[in-house]
């Protein structure tokens, strides 16, 4: 009743291919556009702002990038946080070294940079596939960070590669309180988000796709395998090395190569298997998923041992986390490959038969 | 030179601890086209496993040992029930990301059954060399080293005969080439998934305890599975005998160029950049640029099969 694509009908090319195609869909992304731009910079607390949506957001693109590489053109990578570290590091860089660069010319730098090093890596993917790659991209995620270490120049001299962000100024505004800091990195992901949208159905996109689904077959119809797949690997490197670029100058502040671990890849990793791979919502969801869940599972288990009395060992947490990450991936991959956007899709076609489903 | 050859042998006997760890991925991808992921959890968990049972009820080697492997048969045959057979028939990798989310699970249930400080084992080995080679060769062998290597030998006889003469094996290759010709001929596919995944349990546990009594039991132990991965690409997924050749040289090579090749480096930047930058550390991704490189020139491996793809 309240969600059907009855009665409007297109009658220009335009209209037939927006984006969104559904009037309900577009009040909907107005309107979570309105409230992330209005209400939560008005409502959330200064914890709410820096503990969780800022890294949510973040979250939320690197998210986005592995998907465009993994969920859209099928190529697993393990590397994910080595490629934000090249973007943080490169934008820090590019900062100190260019005076008077604009700070979002330095960002698009960073994600270059690692767009020229996720084709690096992403060279052997034109000879293999499957867990093979994702082996190839851990020599990434071991040696970027250790390169990063050794070589000083990378992070000013600073002791054992620590670098502080620039502070954020466009124009003359400075993005500094948790407020100001969101709102910019909301900005950045949302741009890159619709941005993503409109390349997963373009001719790319649509390559990706056919590469992911059989390479072999769309060699045969005529698609460039080689170009497709490094085009996914640097799309996907740029969208994790702005997204590490945010993770330094928005949400951490100061960040350290060892920062970027095996396990910040496994994370994000996660979020796309739980959002859904293949969907750019649910990259989104995804990041909520696993930005909350530790939050939750730290209030339940701290609560619950008050409640009944007991005294857990330090650690506890971290470890139940583990195993409830672990459970959940293998029960999403049994009960819904396609992740929390598959559900949400369900829920919608259920809701376009509401309230007469026959 | 007589330092060159100490830093080989020291580093092919570590290679051969590779090979331990890396046999578990074959043995299971073989039976199963399943990528293993979880390998280097289920290693930390047996030795853990074992420690916390010789510490807790005081039982002797050769009383934990059986429980040990009790555990890992249960562990097996849970994983075939509760995360394989769900997942028949999905793609390789929806599987291979099944056995990452395998891997925290056992991590955290480990952990929180027995703790997360470091524990040492002891298997009754010393790690000092030995005395005859000592003299004769002037070489420094370690003992533990040799046993390591000994034991890394005879299981991999162990398990070549029970591949190709036991009826299990056999039953085993046959799932390996094709699951449904295996099951039409009637072979239980289920049991020869919880079979396989045991021995992998055994192998891990001869792996967690050897590199256990060596490095401690530790969380750091899943990383030694990690290194295995380099191993697998350089040898062939499908081949035991690669497993063995794929350890000895990432072993050697990785050592090596541990000890030759930051001073080299570092001595080339400083006389012709003036650069002066310390590299240690290397052993770190070593093995995976090797892999990497060898994956562009050679993708099926040393020993692995070549695939053909059809459409």
């Amino acid at each position: 009743m309240l969600y059907r694509e009855s009665g409007q009908f297109k009658t220009s090319y335009a209209a037939d291919q927006q984006l969104f195609p559904i009037l309900q869909d577009r009040i909907g992304v107005l309107t979570l556009l309105a409230v992330a731009l209005v209400a939560v910079p008005l409502l959330a607390s200064d914890y709410w702002l820096t503990a969780i949506l800022i890294p949510f957001l973040v979250f939320a693109l690197a998210a986005l990038g592995l998907n465009i590489l993994t969920g859209y053109a099928g190529q697993l990578s393990l590397g994910t946080a080595a490629f934000m570290a090249v973007g943080a590091f490169a934008a820090y860089n590019f900062q100190l070294r260019i005076p008077g660069i604009p700070i979002l010319v330095s960002f698009a730098l960073g994600g270059l940079t690692s767009a020229a090093v996720g084709v690096l890596f992403g060279l052997p993917s034109l000879r293999i596939k499957g867990f093979y790659l994702a082996v190839a991209t851990l020599a990434a995620q071991f040696f970027i960070p250790w390169l990063l270490v050794k070589v000083s120049w990378f992070s000013n001299n600073s002791s054992s590669g620590v670098i502080t962000a620039q502070p954020v100024e466009i124009l003359g505004f400075v993005f500094d309180t948790p407020v100001r800091k969101y709102l910019f990195v909301l900005v950045v992901v949302a741009v890159m988000a619709l941005a993503a949208k409109n390349m997963v159905r373009s001719a790319i996109g649509r390559a990706w796709m056919a590469v992911r689904d059989m390479d072999v077959a769309a060699e045969v119809i005529g698609i460039r395998i080689m170009q497709t797949k490094l085009i996914a690997f640097a799309v996907s490197s740029f969208y994790c090395g702005v997204a590490g670029a945010l993770y330094a100058y928005a949400y951490l502040g100061s960040v350290e190569p060892d920062g970027f671990n095996l396990d910040l890849s496994f994370r994000i990793l996660f979020m796309i298997i739980i959002g859904g791979v293949g969907s750019i919502m649910g990259s989104f969801l995804g990041a909520a998923f696993i930005t909350l869940l530790p939050i939750f599972l730290d209030i339940v288990l701290t609560d619950g041992a008050i409640w009944l009395g007991l005294n857990l060992p330090s650690g506890t947490t971290s470890m139940a986390q583990l195993v409830v990450f672990g459970a959940l991936i293998i029960f999403f991959l049994i009960v819904e490959p396609l992740g929390l956007a598959r559900l949400w899709q369900i829920a919608k076609e259920k809701l376009r038969l509401w309230p007469f489903p026959h | 030179m007589q330092f060159f050859f100490e830093v080989l042998i020291g580093g092919l006997l570590a290679g051969v601890m590779y090979s331990l760890v890396a046999l578990g991925f074959v043995l299971i991808y073989k039976a199963s086209g399943v990528f293993n992921f979880a390998q280097g959890a289920m290693v930390f968990l047996a030795a853990l496993t074992f420690v916390g049972l010789q510490e807790k009820f005081g039982l002797p080697l050769w009383g934990a040992f059986p429980l040990t492997l009790g555990v890992m048969v249960l562990l097996g045959i849970g994983i075939e029930r509760v995360v394989l057979r769900p997942l028949v028939n999905q793609p390789q990798i929806t599987l291979f990301m099944a056995t990452i989310g395998l891997a925290f699970f056992l991590e955290g249930v480990a952990q929180l059954v027995w703790g997360t400080e470091v524990r040492r084992l002891d298997l009754g080995l010393q790690d000092e060399p030995i005395e005859s080679v000592m003299e004769r060769f002037n070489l420094l062998i370690s003992k533990f080293d040799l046993v390591a290597a000994l034991v890394a030998g005879l299981l991999v006889a162990v398990l070549a005969v029970f591949f190709n003469k036991t009826r299990i094996g056999r039953a085993l290759r046959a799932v390996a080439d094709d699951h449904q010709a295996a099951l039409a001929v009637g072979i239980p596919l289920k049991q020869i998934w919880a079979i396989v995944w045991s021995v992998a349990g055994f192998v891990a546990l001869v792996a967690g305890l050897l590199w256990g009594a060596r490095n401690g039991v530790q969380f750091a132990l899943t990383f030694v599975a990690l290194k295995a991965l380099p191993v697998l690409i350089l040898g062939g997924f499908e081949s035991v005998l690669g497993a063995i050749v794929g350890g000895l040289i990432i072993g050697a090579s990785e050592k090596l160029a541990e000890v030759y090749l930051p001073s080299l480096m570092s001595d080339f930047l400083l006389k012709h950049y003036d650069i002066s930058i310390n590299l240690a550390g290397i052993e770190g991704w070593f093995a995976y640029m090797l892999a990497l490189v060898f994956l562009l020139v050679r993708p099926e491996g040393l020993f692995g099969e070549r695939h053909i793809d059809r459409v």
